[in-house]
């Protein structure tokens, strides 16, 4: 992976490139909301790559605890981290997205609320790993990881079975989308998800090594107790 | 034009401080990696 990481650096900065060309100039202009419906090449992507990494996290968090393995346990870290970051940035362009097209910056909307509690419920398990010195915090974290991850499904599907002020889903709600859209859509989720793959892994790879330093300073300190007596 | 903008911008500062936040991460754990190779 560390002779990959810098081919795969290049290769994700000309994907995010590529889609934002693609979202500023290539993709058509809607037709009611105007350019600022351009939001949506980073709005939606970036809710589907925090959706993506929050069931990352679900699976790591349920192998952690039928394993104990640690290695999976930083991928639960990482990829719960990283999804906090994309799912702010839903929690910021949805506001900024809403303000020109509703008139408001917020609403207390089923599918903006239940968003806002995914994130809190991800912000509240990264404070648990952060803030708790128990040795039992991996376990504690990946119960909540799993029982916080049923709040997805509900985000997702909350717009197909109640009437809610946010717009319907564009892929399989029954509505439809301009080819050259959804192109563009797809392209910036790819985007995304490579980004967020090589965040993901130096989230990991910088969880594991401060595993290392902490037990090789906890040995040290053992040793120079030992050898003081 | 202004929100459209907005929306890319703030995008892009949320992730670039991430990354910040990272590479400072990164950095001080090199700092203590030194730190216990000096003792050794």
């Amino acid at each position: 992976m560390k002779r990959a990481f810098p081919i795969f650096a290049i290769l994700t900065a000309g994907l995010l490139s590529y889609g934002l060309y693609g979202a500023l100039i290539q993709a058509p202009t809607e037709q009611t909301m105007g350019d600022v419906q351009r939001i949506f090449y980073y709005h939606v992507p970036s809710a589907w790559t925090a959706f993506c990494l929050f069931f990352v996290n679900l699976v790591a968090s349920i192998v952690y605890l039928v394993r104990r393995s640690p290695k999976v346990d930083a991928l639960a870290l990482a990829s719960a981290e990283v999804g906090v970051v994309f799912c702010t940035v839903v929690l910021v362009t949805g506001p900024i997205w809403a303000r020109p097209v509703w008139g408001i910056w917020w609403t207390w909307d089923l599918r903006l609320t239940l968003t806002l509690v995914l994130w809190l419920i991800y912000v509240s398990y990264l404070m648990l790993r952060r803030f708790s010195s128990s040795g039992q915090t991996p376990v504690m974290a990946a119960v909540l990881a799993a029982l916080g991850a049923l709040d997805v499904p509900l985000v997702y599907f909350s717009i197909w079975f109640f009437r809610t002020q946010h717009p319907q889903p564009v892929i399989g709600g029954g509505g439809s989308i301009d080819p050259r859209m959804l192109h563009v859509l797809l392209m910036n989720w790819l985007a995304f998800m490579c980004f967020a793959a090589l965040v993901c892994w130096s989230r990991y790879r910088l969880e594991i090594l401060r595993r290392q330093v902490e037990e090789t300073q906890a040995l040290e300190s053992l040793l120079a107790g030992g050898s003081s007596r | 034009m202004t929100y459209l903008f907005a929306a890319y911008v703030a995008t892009w500062v949320i992730h670039i401080a991430y990354l910040g936040h990272l590479a400072r991460g990164y950095a001080r754990l090199n700092r203590e990696i030194e730190e216990l190779n000096r003792k050794r």
